[in-house]
C-alpha cells in the first residue's frame, strides 16, 4: 500500500493547503478593495486558488492512473 | 409570448425525457452493459449536490452578502480532496457489508443497533424535508414567473392557493411517481439504480449548461464582459449610496459590502463554519451518500471524480456574482426577489428560448435532488424505522410463510409519497417565510450531526453505541433549540421575547446567543454549539463506557476494512446451527424466490458445495445470508431476522468472545516472554564468548610485546653496563635491537590493522586489478626474505587471467603474508616455495606451496584464528605475530573470496585462496 499511502499524503497536504488558503487569516490579507484587470481582487483570488487546487489534485491522482489497470477493481453487487 | 400550454408541454416533455434515459440506463444495466460505469458519469452524479438552491439561491445570497455563497462549494472541494482517504474507505466498508444508506452505515458500525438507525433516520428526515420543500418552492415559483412572460411579477404567498389547484402539488406527485418507478422498481440486494444515475447525470449537464448560458448572456449580452459589469455596478452603487438613504432594497456601497468578506454581517467565523458544514454535507446528506457510496460502481472512479467534481462546482459558480450584480442593476427598485434573478434577467432581456431553457435547468436542479433524496430517505425509513418495529411485532402477516418483498416495496413506495407530501406541506404552509439558502443550511447543520458517529466510527475503534446515540440526540436537541425553535417565532407560534430576552427572561439561554456567544450568525451559531455538544458527548461516553462484543467486532471490521480481505465478516462471531430450509425461506421472503435461489446457487458454485449434502448451514453461510438481507432490509433488521432462525446454544457470544480474547492474549504474552528469554540467553552466551576472546587477546598481545621488549632491554643493559665491549659485538647487539624493534613495530601495526578490519573502519580502495601484477609485486618485496634463508621461489602463473576487483595494497599484503609465512616454516637452504595462479570457472585461484614442517590436521582449522601460533616442540617458538593469517583471511573474506589450507606434517603446506573474477567483457 506504499503507493497509496504516498498519494494519501499528497492529498492530505493539498487539503491542508486549501484549508489555509481559503480561511482566516490568509483571506483577510486579500480582503481588499482593489481591482485587478477590472475584476475584484477577492474574485480573482478565489477562483485562482480554486483552479490551483483542482489542478494539483488532478496531478496527484494522475501519477497513479497508469497503475490502475492492475489494481483489482471492486465492482458492485450485481 | 409563452403560453401555459407550451410551458407545461416542455416541463412534462423534460420529465418524460428523464424517464426515457432512466429506462434506457436500466435496460443496459440488465443486459450487463452499464452506461454509468465511468468516472465522468460518477462525477456528474455527485453534482446532485447542486440543487435549486445553487441554481437560484446562490445569486440571491450573493446579492445580499457577497461572497458568503462560496464556502458552500469550497467545502466540498476540500472534502473530496480527502476523498481517496475517507470516501474510499466508506465505499469499501459499504460494499463489504452491503450497506445501503447512511442510517444503516452508522447503525451497522455500532453493533447493528436498530435504535441508532432509527435516530439517524428521524434526524435525516426532519432535517431534509424543509430542503425538499425548497426545491418544490423553486419549481412552483419559477413556473408562476415564466407563466407571466414577458411580464415579471412576484408572488410569495402560496398558502392561499387551494392544494388541488396548486401546480407544486402536481409537481410533487410527478416526482413521487418518478422516484417510485426508478427507485423501487424491484428489490435489489445492492440497492443500485443505474437508470436513475444516468438520469441524474443528464440533469447535472442540463443545469450546468443552462446556468452557464444565463451567465454568458448576462455578462456578454447585457454587458461587455466581466470588467464592464463590475465597473457599472461600482459606478451605480456609488450613485445609489449618495442618492438614497432609505431605499426599499438596500443598495450598499459596492466594495464595502459585497466584494469583501465582512458583508451583510457575515464574518470569518461564519465563513469557516459554512465551509465546515458543507464539507460534512457533501458526505452526510442522504442523497450524497446514495450517489457517492451506494451507486458507486467502482471505487477507482474516485480517482478522477475528486477533481472533476470540484471542476463542476467551479464552473457553476463563476457567473454567480455577475448575475447578482446584473440583477441588482436591472431591477434597481428592489421589486424582484434576488432568488429569481437567474430567470428574470433573460425574461427582462426578452429572450424567450433562453428563458425556457433556464426554466428547464431549474427544474433539473430541483428534480434531481428531490428524486435521489426521497429514494435515499425511503430506504432509510423502510429499513431502519419501519422494518425493525414490524419484525418485532407479533403480527400474523409477518409469520414465517409469507413473502415479504411486496411488503418491503410497498413500505418504500409509501415512504416516498410520504416524504414528498411532507415536503409539499412544508412548502405550502411555511415556505414563504424563508429564503432558499437559510433552509438549505439548516439541513446541512442537521446532517452534520452524523459526522462524529460516522467519521469517528471509521477511524477510531473506541466509539461505542451508547456514545453515538447520546451524541446524536444531544447535538440534535441543541440544534433544535438554537435554530428550529427560533424559526417558530417567525411563523408566530412563539412570542418574540423568546429570541430577544431568552426563555423566561433568562438571558444566557437566548437561542441566537447561547451563553452570550456573539459574532456568529444564527446558522453557524447553532452548528457550533450542536457539533460541540455532539462531539463532546460522543467522546466522553465512549471513553467512560464499555462496548459490547458485537460493537468490538464491527468497530474492528470498519476501521481496519482494508486489512480484512472482505469476506471475513461475522461468520467467526456467530455460533449455533441453522437449518438450511429455514435460511432459504428467510432469504426468499425478502428477496423473492427466484432471486434467493440465484444467490444461493451462486454461493454454492463459488464454494463448490452441493446443497443436497447439507442439512444445516455453517457460520460462513449464515454470515453471507445476513449480508444479503442487509442489502434488502438494513443491517439491524437483518440481524433480527437471522437471529430468529439461528438456534443459539446456551453459551452466549459474549462469553465465548471473552474467553477467546483472554486466551489469545495469554498465548501472545507467553510467546513474547519465550522469545525474550531465548534472546537473552543467546546474548549471554555471545557475551561470555567475547569476554573470553578479549582475555585471550590481551594476554597474547602482552606476551608477544614482552618478548621483543625483553630482548631489547637486556641487550641495551649489556651495552650500558659494559662500555668496553668490542665493536663487533656492539654492532651485533644493536643489530638485534633494531630487528626486535622492527618486529615490535610490525606487531603493533598489524594489531592496529586487525582492529580496523574487525571494527570495519578500514578504508578500502577498490579498483580493477590484474592479480598477476599483485603476485609479482609481493614476490619482489619478499625477495630479501627468501635470499636471506636461501630458499628458492618459483612462479607458475597462468597466461591471460581475467581481472578481479579489489584493494591492491591489501591483496599485496595477503601475498606477502602467505609467502613470509611459508618462508618461516621452511628449512634454510633446502626450502622451496611455489606460487601458482590458475583460472577456475569464474574464479582466480592462488596457491602458495612450501615444503616446510607442515601443520597437523587438528591445528589446520585454527590457523586463521587470531594469535594461534602452531607451537612445534622440535622447532621452539616460531617468529611472527600470530595475527598475520587472521588479517589475511579477513581481507579475502572482504573480497568475497575464500581461503583454506592443505597440509601434511613433514611434507609441506599449501595455502590457497580464490577470488571471484570480473566477467571477461568488462575485464578487458
Amino acid at each position: 500500500m506504499t503507493r497509496d499511502s504516498k498519494k494519501n499524503k499528497r492529498l492530505i497536504a493539498l487539503f491542508l493547503l486549501g484549508c489555509v488558503l481559503l480561511n482566516y487569516p490568509i483571506l483577510s490579507l486579500v480582503n481588499l478593495k482593489i481591482l485587478i484587470f477590472g475584476l475584484p481582487l477577492l474574485y480573482v483570488y478565489f477562483f485562482g486558488v480554486w483552479c490551483l487546487l483542482i489542478s494539483l489534485t488532478a496531478l496527484a491522482t494522475l501519477f497513479r492512473s497508469k497503475d490502475d489497470a492492475d489494481a483489482p477493481g471492486e465492482t458492485g453487487g450485481r | 409570448m409563452l403560453q401555459t400550454g407550451i410551458i407545461l408541454f416542455v416541463s412534462f416533455g423534460y420529465v418524460c425525457l428523464l424517464f426515457v434515459i432512466a429506462y434506457y440506463g436500466d435496460k443496459r444495466a440488465d443486459a450487463g452493459r452499464s452506461i454509468i460505469s465511468n468516472p465522468y458519469i460518477y462525477a456528474l452524479s455527485l453534482a446532485v449536490y447542486c440543487t435549486a438552491w445553487t441554481y437560484y439561491g446562490s445569486v440571491g445570497l450573493a446579492s445580499s452578502s457577497g461572497f458568503s455563497f462560496l464556502p458552500i462549494y469550497l467545502g466540498p472541494t476540500l472534502m473530496v480532496t480527502l476523498g481517496w482517504l475517507i470516501m474510499r474507505k466508506i465505499i469499501r466498508i459499504s460494499k463489504v457489508h452491503r450497506i445501503t444508506s447512511i442510517a444503516d452505515f452508522i447503525a451497522s458500525r455500532y453493533g447493528k443497533s436498530p435504535t441508532l438507525g432509527g435516530v439517524v433516520t428521524i434526524i435525516a428526515v426532519a432535517g431534509v424535508i424543509p430542503y425538499i420543500a425548497v426545491q418544490i418552492k423553486a419549481i412552483s415559483t419559477t413556473f408562476f414567473l415564466i407563466n407571466q412572460y414577458p411580464e415579471i411579477e412576484m408572488t410569495s404567498i402560496f398558502a392561499d392557493i387551494p392544494v388541488f389547484g396548486d401546480t407544486a402539488f402536481y409537481v410533487a406527485l410527478m416526482l413521487a411517481v418518478f422516484a417510485i418507478f426508478f427507485g423501487t422498481r424491484h428489490l435489489d440486494a445492492a440497492e443500485r439504480h443505474e437508470g436513475l444515475v444516468a438520469a441524474i447525470a443528464f440533469e447535472s449537464i442540463i443545469k450546468l449548461v443552462a446556468f452557464l448560458a444565463v451567465g454568458l448572456f448576462v455578462t456578454y449580452g447585457l454587458y461587455n464582459g466581466f470588467a464592464d459589469l463590475f465597473e457599472k455596478a461600482h459606478h451605480f452603487s456609488d450613485l445609489q449610496g449618495a442618492l438614497t438613504i432609505d431605499a426599499p432594497r438596500q443598495i450598499h456601497p459596492f466594495f464595502e459590502e459585497l466584494l469583501t468578506i465582512n458583508a451583510g454581517g457575515f464574518t470569518y467565523i461564519d465563513w469557516g463554519m459554512y465551509t465546515f458544514l458543507s464539507m460534512m454535507a457533501i458526505l452526510l446528506l442522504p442523497r450524497q451518500f446514495q450517489v457517492i457510496v451506494v451507486e458507486n460502481v467502482n471505487e477507482e472512479h474516485l480517482n478522477k471524480a475528486i477533481w472533476l467534481f470540484p471542476l463542476y462546482l467551479l464552473a457553476i459558480n463563476i457567473f454567480v456574482l455577475p448575475i447578482a450584480f446584473a440583477g441588482m442593476l436591472q431591477f434597481a427598485d428592489g421589486s424582484i426577489d434576488a432568488d429569481t434573478f437567474v430567470l428574470t434577467l433573460p425574461m427582462a432581456g426578452k429572450q424567450q428560448l433562453l428563458t425556457l431553457f433556464v426554466y428547464v435547468g431549474g427544474i433539473s436542479a430541483a428534480t434531481g435532488m428531490v428524486i435521489v433524496e426521497t429514494i435515499a430517505l425511503s430506504t432509510m425509513i423502510c429499513n431502519d424505522l419501519v422494518m425493525p418495529v414490524l419484525l418485532r411485532l407479533p403480527i400474523k402477516a409477518m409469520s414465517r410463510s409469507s413473502e415479504l418483498t411486496g411488503l418491503l416495496l410497498f413500505i418504500r413506495r409509501g415512504s416516498i409519497i410520504l416524504v414528498l407530501m411532507l415536503g409539499y406541506a412544508y412548502f405550502h404552509y411555511l415556505g414563504g417565510f424563508y429564503a432558499l439558502v437559510s433552509i438549505g443550511l439548516m439541513s446541512f447543520a442537521a446532517v452534520a450531526q452524523f459526522a462524529p458517529a460516522l467519521i469517528g466510527g471509521i477511524f477510531w475503534k473506541g466509539g461505542t453505541r451508547t456514545a453515538a446515540i447520546s451524541g446524536l440526540i444531544a447535538g440534535f436537541t441543541v440544534l433544535t433549540y438554537t435554530i428550529f425553535l427560533p424559526s417558530l417565532v417567525q411563523i408566530g407560534l412563539i412570542h418574540q421575547d423568546f429570541l430577544t430576552a431568552g426563555p423566561f427572561g433568562i438571558k444566557p439561554l437566548k437561542p441566537y446567543q447561547l451563553f452570550g456567544l456573539q459574532h456568529f450568525n444564527p446558522v453557524s451559531h447553532a452548528a457550533f454549539w450542536s457539533i460541540l455538544t455532539n462531539v463532546s458527548v460522543y467522546i466522553t461516553v465512549s471513553v467512560l463506557g464499555r462496548p459490547q462484543a458485537i460493537e468490538h467486532t464491527q468497530a474492528a471490521l470498519f476501521v481496519d476494512v482494508f486489512k480484512y480481505s472482505g469476506e471475513t465478516g461475522d461468520s467467526l462471531f456467530r455460533r449455533g446451527t441453522v437449518n438450511l430450509p429455514d435460511l432459504r425461506s428467510l432469504l426468499s421472503r425478502f428477496l423473492g424466490k427466484t432471486k434467493a435461489e440465484e444467490e444461493l446457487s451462486g454461493y454454492a458454485r463459488r464454494r463448490n458445495i452441493n446443497w443436497d449434502d447439507h442439512a444445516t448451514a455453517d457460520a460462513d453461510l449464515v454470515g453471507h445470508v445476513e449480508k444479503l438481507l442487509t442489502g434488502a432490509v438494513g443491517s439491524a433488521s437483518a440481524r433480527i431476522m437471522v437471529s430468529s432462525v439461528v438456534k443459539e446454544e446456551p453459551l452466549g457470544i459474549e462469553e465465548v468472545l471473552n474467553i477467546l480474547d483472554e486466551t489469545r492474549q495469554v498465548i501472545a504474552y507467553s510467546r513474547e516472554l519465550e522469545k525474550a528469554t531465548t534472546e537473552l540467553k543467546e546474548a549471554n552466551i555471545r557475551l561470555q564468548e567475547l569476554d573470553r576472546l578479549k582475555d585471550d587477546f590481551i594476554s597474547t598481545v602482552t606476551h608477544e610485546l614482552r618478548t621483543p621488549l625483553t630482548a631489547v632491554r637486556s641487550l641495551a643493559e649489556i651495552i650500558y653496563s659494559h662500555p668496553q665491549i668490542d665493536a663487533k659485538q656492539l654492532s651485533d647487539f644493536t643489530g638485534i635491537i633494531i630487528k626486535e624493534s622492527e618486529r615490535l613495530i610490525r606487531l603493533v601495526s598489524q594489531i592496529l590493522d586487525y582492529e580496523k578490519i574487525e571494527s570495519a573502519k578500514l578504508d578500502w580502495v577498490i579498483a580493477t586489478l590484474d592479480l598477476k601484477e599483485v603476485v609479482k609485486d609481493a614476490v619482489v618485496s619478499t625477495q630479501q626474505l627468501t635470499l636471506d634463508k636461501n630458499i628458492t621461489l618459483d612462479l607458475d602463473l597462468a597466461e591471460d587471467v581475467p581481472a578481479v576487483s579489489g584493494d591492491r595494497d591489501r591483496l599485496v599484503q595477503v601475498m606477502v603474508n602467505l609467502i613470509s609465512n611459508a618462508v618461516k616454516f621452511c628449512d634454510p637452504d633446502r626450502g622451496m616455495i611455489v606460487v601458482r595462479l590458475r583460472v577456475a570457472d569464474h574464479h582466480l585461484r592462488v596457491e602458495v606451496q612450501d615444503n616446510g614442517i607442515g601443520i597437523r590436521p587438528e591445528d589446520q582449522a585454527k590457523v586463521f584464528e587470531p594469535f594461534r601460533q602452531i607451537k612445534n616442540p622440535t622447532q621452539g617458538r616460531p617468529t611472527g605475530t600470530g595475527i598475520g593469517l587472521t588479517i589475511t583471511k579477513r581481507i579475502i573474506d572482504f573480497h568475497h573470496g575464500r581461503i583454506w589450507v592443505d597440509s601434511e606434517p613433514g611434507k609441506g603446506t599449501v595455502f590457497s585462496f580464490e577470488l571471484p573474477a570480473i566477467p571477461a567483457a568488462s575485464g578487458h
